[in-house]
């Protein structure tokens, strides 16, 4: 195992205070129609996921469009209801919190979006648009907040001189250093990342995830880092969440992960990938087909329609979530046998 | 690999905006032969889109091409009317974009959207035109092509969706295909995929590929040679193992180093500092010269001039002038 992954590993196992945990998540929307708008079924959204996300870890999570990875954020966040679960936050139980008793925990958890500036008001300049945040959820003085804001947008590589400046006035990379700023600007614990880079060209995605790195050194901070691709996930990423239809399919450290992964879909993911190399001309393992509809999931295991090396007992029996070695997990009848 | 099908030679793309007359593409020269795949990279903005949308003669209202020429099978293409221009893209050049949801009109069949140019350019009846539509959707891999014809875009997911804009721009059998990010926006399972399907074709149909993308993991799958861009201007060319093995140019080697690589866990990200220039702003020497660790005083005041590393490999970038 190389180096820089052992240290990731031991990091995760020396230290494993757990942050959050989710017990049996399930986001499920209801499909209406007919002139009665009555409710004709579900979009499976999020299917039953239980995890530990420790202190100080980066966790990626990964999977295919509509496979529920933004679902399940929101769902940690308080955004979308839970249709089942429990979600624990330092030891607390959060999901049917009051607002108000919420409210301490909405500081320490943040959530950074692809495009944070969707939400911004375009005449508001910056420096305003950051300070409100504290005046929300502190009692700063005016001068207090603005010198707040003015050492965030530092912190985040930005100068004093952009306080004044307009959203339409920031590229794409400084965008998303105004979206750090405002996830960091409260000394949060825990901050989502959803395609946090995804939009943003390889030169500033490097500088972005770089300062995220910085900013977890420093502040301690635990991440949900949603992703699709899985070069960057390795890279910045102790632990990976793989996702398919809904359901968690396989976790594990970023080493077991990407050295021996068990699932076939986290197989056929990983072989999917165009290498940036000409050197290494690889067999490559092909699925066929298309994504199912989650509104109409595939019998037993979600993924035998697409899966080289279903058999009979796919179709009809879904695979239990197994913790196949120490902190790795799969959910499928042949773990660990290879697709090609 | 056979005779050259299209050469670009200096062409300058500019643009009228408020600014002013404004260059996009700066002097750029390439050539592709049939058979052959050109990926050309770069940042968002450095001009790839507009160097392709100049040669199939479809840039927006208020850009044109205002000096050099293209020739496709040796016949200069960039000052045609506009009605042979269009004879031409029926005919001879295809494009593919990035969202095929946006370029497939949305109330109409896929049928129908199949149909047209071969009724219009082929002049086939309704019944021949379906028939061959349907042939051309089992060529791109799409299961029951007889049901999906009567079906609406939005019925098909996203990577049939690419798989139909393929078929169409296969219909009038081109001899160069332009794809502009054709799997950015798709699922990488789905992206191999499409990325199989027009390598599939392109050697079937000894087409010229000519590809747009910001992903180098795409660039070594798909490309024979591959073109670097850089603020409007070809900073870099040539054979994709020397793209990849023996970059010269350092914003080559920069773009190389900011993608996190998959199978090697040890990776040191570099990112390459600052930002890509706006279009107005005025760059002496060389265009990289604000973000190069490399730039001396000749780089901030004279533009370095094309090094040829090999028959096939060219750089433009003191650091080389200075070794050949
Ligand atoms: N508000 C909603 N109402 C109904 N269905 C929804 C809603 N939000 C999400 N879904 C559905 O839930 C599933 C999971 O969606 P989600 O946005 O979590 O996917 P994702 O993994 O984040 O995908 P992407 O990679 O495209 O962002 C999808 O089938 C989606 O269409
Ligand atoms: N219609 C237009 N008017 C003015 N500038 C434009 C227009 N279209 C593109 N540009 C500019 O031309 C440059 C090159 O654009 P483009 O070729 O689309 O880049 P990319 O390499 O991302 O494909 C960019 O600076 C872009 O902003
Ligand atoms: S349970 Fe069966 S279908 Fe599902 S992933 Fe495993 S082998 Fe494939
Ligand atoms: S010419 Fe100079 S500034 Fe430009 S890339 Fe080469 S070394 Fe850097
Ligand atoms: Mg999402
Ligand atoms: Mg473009």
């Amino acid at each position: 195992m190389a180096v820089a992954e052992q240290k990731k590993t031991t990091n995760a196992k020396h230290e494993p205070k757990v942050l959050l945990e989710l017990e049996g998540i399930k986001k499920y929307y209801p499909i209406k129609g007919g002139i009665l708008q009555r409710k004709q079924g579900d979009v499976k959204a999020v299917e039953n996921v239980s995890l530990k996300l420790f202190e100080g870890e980066s966790l990626g999570v990964v999977g295919e469009s509509g496979c529920g990875k933004s679902t399940l954020g929101k769902a940690v966040l308080g955004l979308e209801e839970l249709t089942e679960g429990k979600i624990v936050f330092q030891d607390t139980e959060i999901q049917d919190l009051k607002r108000k008793e919420k409210l301490k925990f909405v500081k320490e958890m943040q959530m950074i979006f692809q495009d944070p500036f969707a939400s911004l008001n375009p005449r508001q300049r910056i420096g305003h648009a950051l300070e409100e945040v504290f005046t929300m959820h502190t009692d700063m003085s005016a001068k207090e907040k603005r010198k707040a804001v003015i050492d965030l947008l530092v912190e985040v590589g930005l100068k004093e001189e952009h306080f004044y400046k307009y959203p339409h006035e920031f590229s794409g990379g400084q965008r998303q250093r105004i979206g750090i700023a405002r996830a960091i600007a409260l000394n949060p614990s825990f901050v989502i990342c959803d395609e946090a880079v995804s939009a943003l060209d390889v030169s500033v995605q490097a500088q972005v995830l770089k300062l995220l790195k910085t900013l977890q050194e420093k502040y301690q901070l635990s991440y949900l880092f949603i992703s699709h691709d899985l070069g960057v996930v390795r890279y910045f990423c102790d632990r990976v969440l793989v996702m398919y239809l809904g359901n968690t399919v396989e976790l594990g450290t970023v080493a077991d992960l990407f050295n021996k992964p068990l699932h076939p879909y986290t197989q056929a993911l990983l072989s999917a990938i165009p290498r940036p190399s000409v050197n290494a001309k690889r067999k490559r393992v092909r699925l066929q087909g298309d994504l199912p509809n989650p509104a109409n999931p595939p019998s037993g295991c979600p993924f035998h329609t697409r899966c080289p090396i279903a058999a009979e007992k796919c179709s009809s029996e879904k695979p239990a979530w197994v913790e196949y070695e120490p902190n790795h997990f799969a959910a499928c009848h042949f773990a660990g046998q290879p697709i090609q | 690999m056979g005779e050259t099908l299209l050469e670009v030679k200096n062409i300058v793309t500019e643009f009228r905006t408020a600014d002013g007359q404004l260059p996009a593409v700066r002097d750029v020269s390439f050539s592709l032969k049939k058979g052959e795949t050109l990926c050309i990279v770069g940042e968002s903005g450095c001009g790839k889109s507009i160097t392709s949308l100049s040669v199939i003669g479809l840039l927006p209202s208020n850009g044109k091409i205002t000096s050099g020429e293209i020739l496709y099978e040796g016949a200069p293409i960039h000052n045609l009317p506009a009605e042979k221009m269009r004879q031409i893209r029926g005919n001879k050049i295809s494009m593919i974009f990035q969202e095929p949801m946006t370029a497939l009109n949305p109330v109409l069949t896929i049928g129908f959207q199949i149909r047209e140019p071969l009724m219009l350019h082929h002049k086939l009846s309704k019944s021949e035109a379906t028939k061959q539509g349907i042939e051309l959707l089992k060529q791109v891999g799409i299961p029951y092509p007889e049901k999906r014809i009567d079906q609406y875009p939005h019925e098909l997911s996203g990577g049939m969706r690419q798989r139909v804009m393929i078929a169409i721009a296969l219909s009038c059998n081109p001899g160069l295909l332009i794809a502009d990010e054709p799997t950015t926006a798709l699922d990488v399972t789905i992206q191999a995929q499409i990325l199989d399907l027009i390598n599939d074709l392109k050697d079937k149909l000894n087409m010229g590929v000519m590809m747009i993308t910001h992903d180098m993991g795409v660039v070594a799958e798909v490309a024979d040679r591959v073109m670097v861009m850089y603020a409007g201007k070809k900073v870099e060319e040539g054979l994709v193992e020397e793209i990849f093995n023996n970059p010269k140019h350092p914003y080559t080697i920069g773009l190389l180093n900011s993608v996190p690589n998959v199978d090697d866990p040890d990776f040191e990200l570099e990112p390459i500092p600052g930002s890509l220039p706006s279009l107005n702003e005025q760059i002496t020497g060389c265009r990289f010269h604000a973000r190069c660790k490399f730039a001396s005083d000749i780089c901030r005041n004279k533009e370095p001039q094309v090094v040829s590393v090999s028959d096939t490999h060219k750089v433009s970038c003191w650091l080389e002038t200075e070794v050949h």
